[in-house]
């Protein structure tokens, strides 16, 4: 006989699985001439279908919900992480390295016509703005992890995060004052965007939850005794400080392949565990998951929204994101219904 | 106070106004610009600062680059302005610099959001707006009669038209007619046709894929061009070399056909400033098509 919990749970996990694949189904069908199943029928049987659906919609489809699970899994991460409910994987300088990364690689053969010697600018470039977005996430939450000496004091991880994010986005405006060319991709970077996501985009989003997925969930015992406190985890027998480093790895690798492929998309990574731990409580294990799963509806219902609204413009994703989790969230702190 | 009497205190108002301008010494210039605002100017003015590219191209071609004192930091037309103090752009005007420039006219786009500011500390501002081909003849008119120049407007106007026209007896035949995609942005935003641009390429006999009730720069889903197959793409150089590496893209018969016309940056900005020098722009962009082989078949 299942405990009511576990009923939640499953029920939970079903749901979300039916809604992935109503989703995958809406990404295929939801294309620049807004919703329709006919339109998608009548071309798989002319010839254009190997073209837009194969190679358009349907990384694009994949990869936001791939983009999404990688954000949903970093917040749950997160969230156990600093035993804070509104810690964002974002926290950790991962965005505001990505962001700076990318503003200098937009930025460089101005800043060069400037006169500014960047030796490094000419390699930048070379990277590729997703090579850079990467590297940038990655060395912001280096920077995090230096300065907190570590990932084993949650308060200190926490303010090192907020002073890094402070510092690289305060170097990223100063960029691009000095070449305002670069605003206008920083802008498209800052808002996010499912539009161009390839075959070869999905592999790399893919493997990065490959990756960071299996240590998170196998590690999520460590979450679940860290909400007793640190002294009492401690006196489990956990190595904390390894335990923790293990974490920030996996959390460091899926925000940075979600960011390098998709830009900054807001919220998904906040909202994800807190939906999942309103409709099924439990352990940090089932936890990082279902949020993985949840990330991954989420934001795939955002990109099928925003190709359809007005198609056949588009709504940029991560405002959609950050408008309906917004929204969400104020109507959680409405009903007092925060964890 | 009842109608009649309303009336009776206008006229006698207006008699008044009347009788002091005529006892000044030049007549005073007034205008109503894009706010809806009459700015009144007692003399041309000899101090001005230009807060948007296109503007400054319009006071140079008017023949009075020699009353620019300042300009933003994007006027780069003619080459003599980059000798002039950069301003900032326009959500960052350096405010203190162009007090202490002591222009007595601004010039400003609506967006600009120092123009309050300029207003408190007692500068004239003229704010002028050029969305489309007519905005730019009613500017130029504004701008020629606020410089006491007004017979310079339609020479700048006919020499537009004049450019405009050989741009179009130079597009080749198998050209007109044809379905073309013009990227502002690689998000990818697109100049519609109600755009200037789409103005312009339309005068040139170009079909534009993005239609006019999507508004004049629409951020598109990125499908849409790939399934409008345009016959010819036109963006910056770096947009176009990336665009083969976009999901889907490589099937744009355009792209494997090398219909595409890419512009580097100085060219671009020509291409996007609705001001004098559309014209050019349109020579530019006839020039590209002239040298580019035809289409390959009938448009569908």
């Amino acid at each position: 006989m299942r405990t009511p919990d576990q009923q939640r749970r499953s029920r939970l996990g079903t749901r979300l699985a039916a809604l992935s694949l109503v989703l995958l189904a809406a990404g295929l069908a939801a294309g620049s001439d807004g919703w329709s199943m006919r339109e998608l029928w009548e071309m798989l049987q002319h010839g254009d279908a190997a073209l837009i659906v194969g190679q358009i919609r349907a990384p694009r489809t994949l990869g936001a919900w791939l983009a999404g699970a990688l954000l949903g899994l970093s917040g749950a991460v997160a969230q156990g992480l600093f035993r804070n409910p509104l810690a964002d994987p974002y926290l950790l300088g991962s965005a505001s390295g990505a962001s700076l990364a990318v503003v200098l690689v937009l930025a460089a053969s101005s800043l060069t016509g400037h006169g500014i010697a960047l030796a490094t600018a000419g390699a930048v470039a070379r990277l590729g703005l997703v090579g850079a977005a990467f590297a940038g996430a990655l060395l912001g939450i280096s920077l995090t992890l230096v300065l907190a000496r570590g990932a084993e004091q949650t308060t200190r991880l926490l303010l090192a995060g907020v002073v890094v994010g402070v510092l690289l986005g305060a170097a990223s405006d100063l960029v691009t004052s000095a070449a305002p060319d670069a605003l206008r991709g920083k802008q498209a970077f800052m808002l996010g965007s499912t539009g161009f996501l390839s075959w070869s985009a999905c592999a790399v989003l893919a493997a990065g939850l490959l990756i960071a997925l299996p240590p998170a969930w196998r590690l999520a015992r460590a979450l679940d005794a860290l909400t007793l406190g640190e002294d009492a985890a401690r006196s489990l027998g956990l190595s904390l400080a390894r335990l923790r480093a293990a974490l920030v790895g996996a959390l460091a690798l899926a925000i940075g392949v979600a960011v390098s492929q998709t830009g900054l998309i807001a919220f998904v990574g906040l909202v994800s565990p807190h939906l999942v731990r309103r409709f099924a409580p439990a352990p940090h294990g089932y936890t990082v998951l279902a949020s993985a799963a949840t990330g991954g509806t989420l934001l795939l219902a955002a990109d099928v929204l925003a190709r359809s609204l007005i198609a056949p413009q588009e709504v940029p994703v991560g405002v959609l994101t950050a408008l309906l989790g917004g929204a969400y969230l104020l109507w959680l702190l409405h009903r007092r219904r925060i964890a | 106070m009842s109608g009649a009497m309303r009336r009776w205190a206008c006229a006698i108002v207006l008699c008044a106004l009347a009788a002091s301008s005529g006892a000044a010494l030049a007549q005073p210039i007034v205008v109503r610009d894009d706010r809806g605002i009459d700015v009144a100017l007692a003399a041309p003015p000899q101090r001005i600062v230009s807060l948007l590219p296109s503007l400054t191209e319009s006071v140079c071609a008017l023949d009075a680059c020699a009353r620019l004192v300042g300009v933003d930091r994007f006027s780069n037309w003619p080459g003599s302005v980059r000798a002039l103090p950069q301003l900032g752009g326009l959500e960052d005007a350096q405010v203190e610099r162009v007090v202490a420039l002591k222009p007595d006219l601004v010039l400003a786009a609506p967006s600009a959001r120092a123009i309050e500011r300029f207003e408190q500390l007692g500068l004239k501002v003229l704010v002028l707006e050029s969305r489309d081909r007519a905005d730019v003849k009613r500017t130029l008119n504004t701008l020629a009669r606020v410089l006491g120049a007004a017979a310079q407007a339609a020479a700048v106007w006919s020499r537009i038209e004049r450019d405009e026209r050989l741009a179009v007896e130079r597009v080749p035949a198998h050209w007109r007619g044809r379905h073309v995609y013009f990227e502002v942005d690689a998000t990818p935003y697109a100049a519609g046709a109600s755009s200037f641009i789409g103005e312009t390429l339309a005068q040139l006999g170009l079909v534009n894929i993005v239609p006019n009730e999507l508004g004049p720069f629409p951020k598109l889903n990125p499908e849409f061009v790939v399934r409008a197959q345009p016959d010819l793409v036109i963006a910056q150089h770096t947009n176009l070399a990336e665009m083969p590496r976009r999901p889907g893209w490589t099937g744009l018969r355009a792209l494997r056909s090398g219909s595409t016309c890419g512009f580097e940056p100085a060219a671009y900005e020509l291409l996007i400033r609705p001001g004098p020098r559309m014209g050019e722009a349109a020579q530019s962009l006839a020039a590209c098509l002239a040298a580019l082989p035809a289409p390959a078949g009938a448009r569908r």
